[in-house]
């Protein structure tokens, strides 16, 4: 597949400060990439150099093809860029909005109208079209910014915090949206405190600290990477009483309870049907045999923690 | 050229319709503005009648006839003076509500932003101001008959559109170094008080009747419009914009900048002193032009302004001046420590005085002031050549001896601040403006420590000690 969004050592220098150091990233086009990462890591900063508002201090973007640093103006019009903050101008009415944006895109007026009008559906904002955008609540605003961000039909989709200020209801609506965006010519990177939705969005995921990509690839990647082998959870009828001495060799015990344990063998599906055998032959009745569930939190925190430590 | 205009255009006019849209719905620029459009021009009406008649009674028609062309420059200020709150709304403000970022995020190049939101700026302020000044005008021709020559129209016109200008590009500058409106509000003080100073000084203007200064006027503000459009324009970019963070006092930062222009890449004092004339000095030789020319000028403009502001010949007698020298230079603390502590202190107050004052005028009011003494020595030049003294052997006698090392000190001085100001406006690229005055101001300080300060105590030494003795031998006579 075609990668839509390609860094390539980029690096970014204000002053003495690196926001951005050494990033290199590439989304294909159907692909979804989270972008995670504590406040003040960079994750902003790596957005705009993507949508082309701040150029790279060293390294290179490319996006649809275009160097962000060269094709400036052809690359903003294949982004869409919702901010962190939605930016709203007050004053104006959703429908005079988004026909101001429009008219910036270069849309043929009714085009325009046309195309604010099944956005606005699509995020249920119908009946406010001709309310002025002060009088919209944090969720509405939010929405109608990622309508803004859609309204020319973007190859690219950068999301900055996509449901940072949504009730539940209005968050899943857009997270939704956001998967049914997801096509064959159009790549998005959501950046993302909410790792809950970056599990439940992302294709790939990618983990920034102080500037720096320090953890990527798929959730079970990661979890593989970080968390090491699935953990299992074995329980038996009554008390456990010495079962655990019949685990084949290679498994770990890592808790244990009155009637259950947890292990972690490298191979559960060698390890799993030997262990239900050698039970089974002991006379040792079994509940459940089942994985114990792993979080890309449990992912995070992790590869905080071990970056701390160096 | 027109290539450029023409696709720039379209963009600055999208981005200038929806500001100005936005205006005319905010109640807060609404409000003045009706009120200085059509109430305000009605009691300047008032005012002037009520003058116009009270002044005739006794005679004195000449202060009416200056007070109507004045309140009609007064009208036009006025509702200008929004254009400042609506730039630095415009700028800082979408700035400060974040909605500018979405902005930077579409094909909208930099320009088509700074000019929409210039022209957002300037239209209804100075719409209004121009519906002000006919409504003005037309009740005057109904109720006195009066109206204006075409050519004061004109310059009353022109004036308000370029103090417009000037204060809106003065505003895009001071916006584009804060993250608030608050900020920038702080700021604009750099814009109003210079806005003030100059109001005062055209009122002086048309009391006095000088009209043709007027245009003098226009001029200057249009082109110092351009040079601020010119800075503004480099200053407004996605890069500047969200790049920098500008709200907060570094302290450290600050003072590392300004000890690189200060210490430059010295190493002991001696370098450091030699380097101040072997590098600081050649690295701005514009300004260094633009002072001894202007020194040149001022002394020409004092020389032939004699002729126009002749003083009494008795004063200008060979014999007399003689007879000053020689029996009471004493008592003016000539010849004495302490007369030299009073010269050398008042020289580093006017170079103190005119570092302020150019900080708040690009260097401008700096030189004007350096300049003033040298008029002066101009136009007693002047009158001495009116009276037939010998002006080179006096000049030989009274300026020459310090004014060698005087005027060169003075050259410096002003070319230094100066280029504070050109710091200010010709940035170079990827530097802040912050940065770059802060360099500026270090090697500011280090031509005064290392020349003009040295420069100037020795000099008003000489002025004590040596130009009374110099003046007594050569113009007292046999």
């Amino acid at each position: 597949m075609p990668a839509l969004i390609e860094t390539h050592s980029l690096t970014k220098q204000f002053g003495d400060l690196v926001a951005v150091d050494d990033v290199s990233l590439r989304v294909e086009a159907g692909e979804i990439l989270a972008l995670l990462g504590p406040n003040g890591a960079g994750k902003t900063t790596t957005i705009r150099m993507l949508a082309s508002i701040l150029r790279p201090t060293r390294g290179w973007v490319r996006v649809a093809g275009f160097d962000t640093a060269v094709d400036a103006a052809k690359v903003r019009h294949q982004v869409g860029l919702l901010t962190e903050h939605h930016g709203l101008y007050t004053r104006m009415k959703a429908r005079e909005y988004l026909a101001y944006f429009g008219s910036i895109y270069g849309l043929d007026p009714d085009q325009s109208a046309q195309r604010a009008v099944e956005l606005l559906d699509r995020f249920g904002l119908s009946d406010a079209y001709n309310q002025r955008l002060g009088q919209y609540s944090k969720g509405m605003r939010q929405k109608l910014a990622m309508a803004r961000a859609l309204l020319h039909d973007p190859e690219v989709l950068l999301l900055d915090e996509p449901t940072s200020a949504m009730d539940p209801e209005s968050a899943r609506m857009v997270r939704e949206s956001i998967l049914g965006l997801r096509s064959g010519n159009r790549a998005i990177v959501v950046c993302t405190h909410n790792l809950h939705e970056a599990e439940a969005l992302a294709d790939r995921i990618a983990i920034i600290r102080r500037g720096g990509i320090v953890a990527q690839g798929t959730a079970d990647q990661l979890m593989q990477d970080y968390l090491g082998s699935p953990i299992m959870e074995l329980k038996v009828a009554g008390q456990l009483d010495g079962a655990a001495r019949l685990l084949p060799e290679g498994v770990q015990i890592r808790e244990q309870g009155y009637d259950w344990f947890r292990f972690q063998a490298s191979d559960p599906e060698q390890i799993n049907p030997q262990i239900i055998e050698n039970m089974a032959a002991a006379g040792v009745r079994i509940v459940t045999l089942s994985e114990v569930k792993r979080s890309l939190e449990d992912v995070y925190l992790s590869v905080m923690q071990r970056e701390a430590q160096e | 050229m027109n290539l450029g205009l023409t696709r720039e255009l379209p963009g600055t006019l999208l981005v200038a319709r929806r500001e100005i849209r936005d205006q005319l719905r905010d109640w807060r620029i609404l409000t003045p503005i009706i009120m200085l459009t059509l109430f305000f021009p009605l009691l300047m009406n008032y005012t002037a009648r009520t003058a116009v008649s009270f002044v005739e009674q006794y005679g004195a028609t000449i202060i009416g006839d200056r007070l109507i062309p004045f309140l009609l420059m007064v009208v036009g200020f006025f509702p200008i003076s929004i254009s400042l709150v609506i730039a630095l709304e415009s700028f800082a403000g979408e700035r400060e509500r974040l909605s500018l970022e979405p902005l930077l995020a579409t094909p909208l190049t930099d320009t088509q932003l700074y000019f929409g939101k210039i022209l957002a700026s300037l239209l209804a302020p100075i719409g209004a101001a121009y519906l002000g000044i006919f409504v003005y005008l037309a009740g005057l021709l109904w109720r006195l008959g009066w109206t204006p020559t075409p050519q004061l129209l004109a310059q009353i016109l022109l004036l308000t559109a370029a103090q417009a200008l000037l204060m809106v590009t003065a505003a895009v500058v001071i916006s584009t170094q804060t993250t608030s409106v608050r900020g920038a509000n702080l700021l604009a003080s750099f814009i109003i008080i210079p806005a003030a100073q100059l109001i005062i000084i055209e009122s002086l203007i048309m009391f006095w009747g000088r009209y043709t200064v007027l245009w003098w006027i226009v001029a200057a503000l249009l082109l110092v419009s351009v040079v601020l459009g010119r800075m503004g324009l480099h200053l407004f970019n996605r890069e500047e914009l969200l790049g920098r963070e500008f709200d907060n006092v570094d302290v450290r930062w600050g003072a590392g900048r300004f000890w690189d222009g200060f210490r430059g890449k010295a190493r002991s004092p001696f370098i450091w002193f030699r380097e101040t004339i072997t590098h600081t000095l050649p690295e701005m030789p514009g300004p260094l032009i633009i002072m001894t020319l202007a020194m040149a000028a001022a002394y020409i403009i004092g020389f032939r302004s004699a002729s126009t502001f002749t003083l009494p010949e008795q004063l200008f007698v060979e014999e007399r001046i003689a007879s000053v020298l020689t029996d009471e230079l004493s008592n003016f603390g000539f010849l004495s420590t302490s007369g030299w502590a009073w010269i050398a202190f008042n020289n580093l107050r006017a170079l103190a005085i005119a570092s302020v004052l150019g900080a708040f005028s690009l260097g401008i009011a700096a030189m004007l002031l350096l300049m003033a003494p040298v008029g002066i020595v101009g136009y007693l030049a002047g009158n001495f050549a009116l009276a037939g003294v010998d002006t080179s052997r006096l000049l030989m006698a009274l300026v020459l001896p310090h004014g060698l090392i005087e005027i060169p000190a003075a050259i410096i001085a002003g070319a230094a601040i100066l280029q504070l100001g050109l710091a200010a406006l010709s940035l170079p690229k990827g530097s802040s403006l912050g940065a770059s005055w802060l360099v500026a101001l270090g090697k500011w300080a280090r031509l005064l420590l290392a020349l003009v300060i040295p420069l100037l105590l020795v000099a008003a030494a000489l002025e004590v000690f040596v130009t009374p003795r110099v003046a007594a031998a050569l113009l007292a006579g046999p």
